[in-house]
């Protein structure tokens, strides 16, 4: 095939005989061990499980009936991380600890055993289900883009090979011409992932016939909606379906040096990034001939320096010329006049990483899933007051309660659903009575909010929506970039009215300033991040006015929520001085001892909520009190009332 | 403050000025790739000086005034020393809705400065930041690059203990 000192591939066949070759070293029927080493699971010490597990295989010397031991990207299941999975059983083990190493090498990789402990237990049911698919937050999930994480370790470019990567590359380049590549991608509809939606194949086109010289391709990998994590997720766990997506459009649009965009907090995804680039020059899927078509494609890395505006298109395309990232107002688009002022078309990560599947499945295929207008999956990263919380990839067209009640298991503790918040920043909550829409681009902006780059936060009845709002504010006011008047000045006047609002000092004809505000905001702003900036107070105004309305009226949080309208409150009655919140209290604001009711001190308390939340349920004993008076506090020594249970 | 901040610049100018020669051959001086220059900087030098800045203007060819936009505009850069430890909370909607406001005004009465503040002694500096992106473990805090998802008060002591 290719001599030792050169690994290039310079033929479709080639990269055949390579896949064939790798997969032939690798028996079907051993277990491969793989641990999830995406960011949450390394923060829960599963580099260490996976350095364990290399030991323990040696210890026991079962090294060699195992195939590999695998440290992939996101698995998606973070709730429940470290998550290891063994194949080809697909044995799913959850939170698991070092000290279970040892077990599940010698019962469950040597003795073939599931290890009852470990498997994930449906909450309500209590069934142990070992298998992974079968476990209900991965069971109703289509993972097209996320799926193959588990399979690979990132850092090694033949796992993704095997797995049939770069073969749509190599269609693309040695069976298709650039328009046929193209037209395949507008018949697909494949609309944007990075908050937009619009569709991809038109902006390929616009790029390739804006002129005739140098064009470039980006990869927008500056996640800073907060609140979502997908991308971070897909460049780190898969970065060569980004990059074989990004060749792909290349090839279309004509375009002979890309770039991708990592925001600096993600030291992984740019390792990751940096490696795969080296691993697919070498291997000619990058730089000159690739896969001996003729057709020159370079990537430079560049990382942001935390700054949200910058993964505005037209801010990041100067932050890659070395400028400060602001906006630029766009009457001539980046299409046409991008990155020093070349034609420069801008995809996220997860539109990249979408492309290689429909140049091989084609687009009927992909046509085939979602609704009429939105095409394919999504990925959304479901957090905040929900179950499961995690990364899910779903059809377009589930519905917000599918997706938050089926995948995500609900609500923990009990406790209400109230709104989700979609779209970051820009986007909007949506209340109850919106939980059966359908997912897609159109619904979610038609109701105010907006599909995003795909972060979806659920909130339950605790959380002020008045004080969501004036976050969401707080975030872009911190982040504007100050060029354009509506922004920074509107930003400002509506979290001084916000904050007022939280802190009780709301008064008459503060909502109607909010909406004058807001609209200058959505007409008059230079950019897209301004011109949306004002969605989370208008959204959450239009579906819970009423909540405005007791903080300004009756100085009441619904929720209980804002600190300056919130009183923390032990009922005597209740106290059993067990002394829990009395340690627990970082400001020592808690009174009392063994026998002695506790009181606290309104004086010193920060208002954590760590009382209320440590205070056990069988006493229920703190009180959150907003919009009535505080009762005084016990006489001191006052001895517990409350009957002891046996 | 002053006086702290004209003893790092002289102590650490022959190191910083190395650094800044090396990090701008690495790329080649190319001005396109200023931000990425100050970046390694930031990591290895833990802040920008002036002195720092001025260096990488005139090994560029870029105005120092360009320098400074690009030093001061992005959260990545510290034109002030930072402490040794670096505690970052994160502020990300999912964290939010999971009690990162109540997070700080933990930490920060236990360590009794505000966000953004160094101690005195350069021991902390206290951070908070908009998403660090594991929304799932909500909420986060990083201290010096280490995850901890949902650290209780006793948590935090320790964690503060054992940074020296």
């Amino acid at each position: 095939m290719t001599d030792m000192n050169d690994n290039r591939l310079s033929s479709a066949k080639q990269l055949e005989t390579l896949r064939k070759t790798i997969l032939s070293k690798r028996d079907a029927e051993k277990p491969i061990i793989t641990v999830c080493t995406g960011t949450a699971c390394q923060a829960y010490g599963s580099l260490e499980i996976y350095r364990r597990f290399v030991e323990e295989l040696e210890r026991q010397g079962v090294e060699g009936s195992v195939l590999e031991t695998k440290s992939t990207g996101c698995h998606g299941f973070c709730e429940q991380g470290p998550v290891v999975v063994i194949f080809p059983r697909e044995i799913c083990y959850v939170r698991v600890q070092l000290d279970d190493v040892p077990e599940i090498v010698s019962t469950t990789v040597a003795g073939g055993d599931v290890i009852e402990r470990l498997v994930y237990r449906d909450p309500n049911t209590q069934e142990a289900i070992p298998k992974e698919s079968d476990i209900p937050f991965y069971k109703r999930q289509m993972r097209l883009v996320f799926g193959n994480n588990r399979y690979i370790d990132p850092r090694e470019i033949d796992d993704y090979i095997a797995l049939g990567g770069y073969a749509a590359l190599s269609k693309a380049l040695l069976r298709m011409t650039p328009g046929e590549v193209l037209e395949e991608i507008k018949e697909s509809n494949l609309r944007g992932r990075g908050g937009g939606g619009f569709p991809a194949g038109l902006k390929w086109e616009t790029t390739r016939d804006a002129s005739t010289g140098s064009k470039y391709v980006i990869v927008n990998c500056d996640e800073g909606d907060p609140g979502a994590y997908m991308d971070r997720a897909i460049m780190e766990g898969n970065p060569h379906a980004v990059l074989e997506g990004l060749v792909i459009g290349a090839y279309a649009i004509g375009s002979h040096d890309g770039f991708v965009y990592v925001r600096q907090e993600y030291p992984i995804a740019y390792e990751n990034t940096m490696n795969a680039i080296d691993q697919a020059r070498d291997y000619g899927l990058l730089g000159s001939d690739i896969l001996g078509s003729g057709f020159d494609f370079e990537v430079v890395v560049h990382r942001g320096a935390g700054a949200f505006v910058s993964g505005e298109s037209t801010a990041l395309m100067s932050a890659i010329e070395g400028k400060v990232g602001e906006p630029r107002m766009k009457y001539i688009r980046t299409a046409v006049s991008g990155v020093k002022g070349m034609p420069t078309c801008l995809n996220n990560v997860e539109t990249w990483a979408n492309v290689p599947l429909i140049i091989e499945r084609g687009a009927g295929w992909f046509k085939s899933i979602g609704t009429e207008g939105s095409k394919g999956t999504k990925i959304f990263s479901l957090v905040g007051k929900v179950n499961n919380t995690g990364l899910v990839e779903v059809p377009m067209g589930m519905t917000l309660r599918q997706l938050i009640y089926d995948i995500g298991g609900g609500i923990p503790q009990g406790k209400k659903f109230k709104a989700v918040q979609t779209g970051g920043p820009s986007g909007g909550v949506l209340p109850e009575q919106y939980l059966d829409t359908p997912i897609d681009f159109d619904e979610l902006t038609g109701l105010g909010s907006m599909m995003g780059s795909g972060g979806m936060v659920v909130m339950d009845e605790d959380t002020c929506m008045v004080d969501t709002a004036r976050y969401f504010v707080s975030f872009c006011c911190d982040e504007s970039c100050g060029q354009c008047i509506p922004c920074r000045e509107g930003l400002r006047t509506l979290r001084d009215i916000l904050t007022d609002i939280c802190e009780g000092k709301g008064k008459g004809g503060d909502i109607e300033a909010i909406e004058d505000i807001a609209e200058v905001m959505e007409d008059a702003s230079l950019c897209a991040l301004g011109g949306t900036a004002a969605n989370p107070v208008l959204t959450t105004l239009k579906y819970f006015r009423d909540e405005y309305e007791a903080h300004i009226k009756e100085n009441r949080c619904p929720a209980e929520a804002c600190k300056a309208l919130t009183s923390y409150y032990v009922d005597p009655a209740k106290c059993s001085a067990c002394m829990i919140c009395l340690r627990a209290c970082p400001t020592e604001a808690i009174h009392g001892e063994k026998g002695i009711v506790h009181w606290i001190d309104q004086e010193k308390c920060i208002k954590c909520t760590t009382c209320y939340e440590v205070c056990p349920t069988r006493f229920s004993a703190v009180r959150r009190l907003s919009g009535e008076p505080l009762p005084p506090p016990p006489a001191p020594g006052t001895k517990v009332t409350r009957e002891k249970k046996r | 403050m002053k006086a702290a901040v004209s003893r790092a610049q002289t102590k650490g100018s022959t190191r910083a000025s190395r650094a800044v020669k090396k990090t701008v051959g690495r790329y080649n001086a190319d001005p396109d790739m200023l931000i990425q220059i100050l970046l390694d900087l930031q990591t290895t030098l833990g802040w920008l000086s002036p002195g720092v800045l001025a260096d990488v203007s005139e090994q560029l060819g870029v105005p120092v005034s360009r320098v400074y936009h690009i030093a001061s505009f992005y959260k990545a850069f510290s034109l002030v020393p930072r402490g040794r430890h670096i505690i970052k909370v994160c502020m990300g909607t999912a964290c939010q809705v999971r009690g990162a406001p109540q997070l700080v005004n933990v930490i920060a009465s236990m360590l009794n400065m505000k966000p953004g503040e160094t101690s005195e002694d350069r021991r902390f500096t206290l951070e908070t930041v908009n998403c660090l992106g594991c929304c799932a473990m909500g909420p986060v805090i990083a201290v010096d690059g280490v995850y901890h998802s949902k650290p209780t008060t006793e948590d935090l002591r320790s964690i503060f203990k054992g940074a020296r």
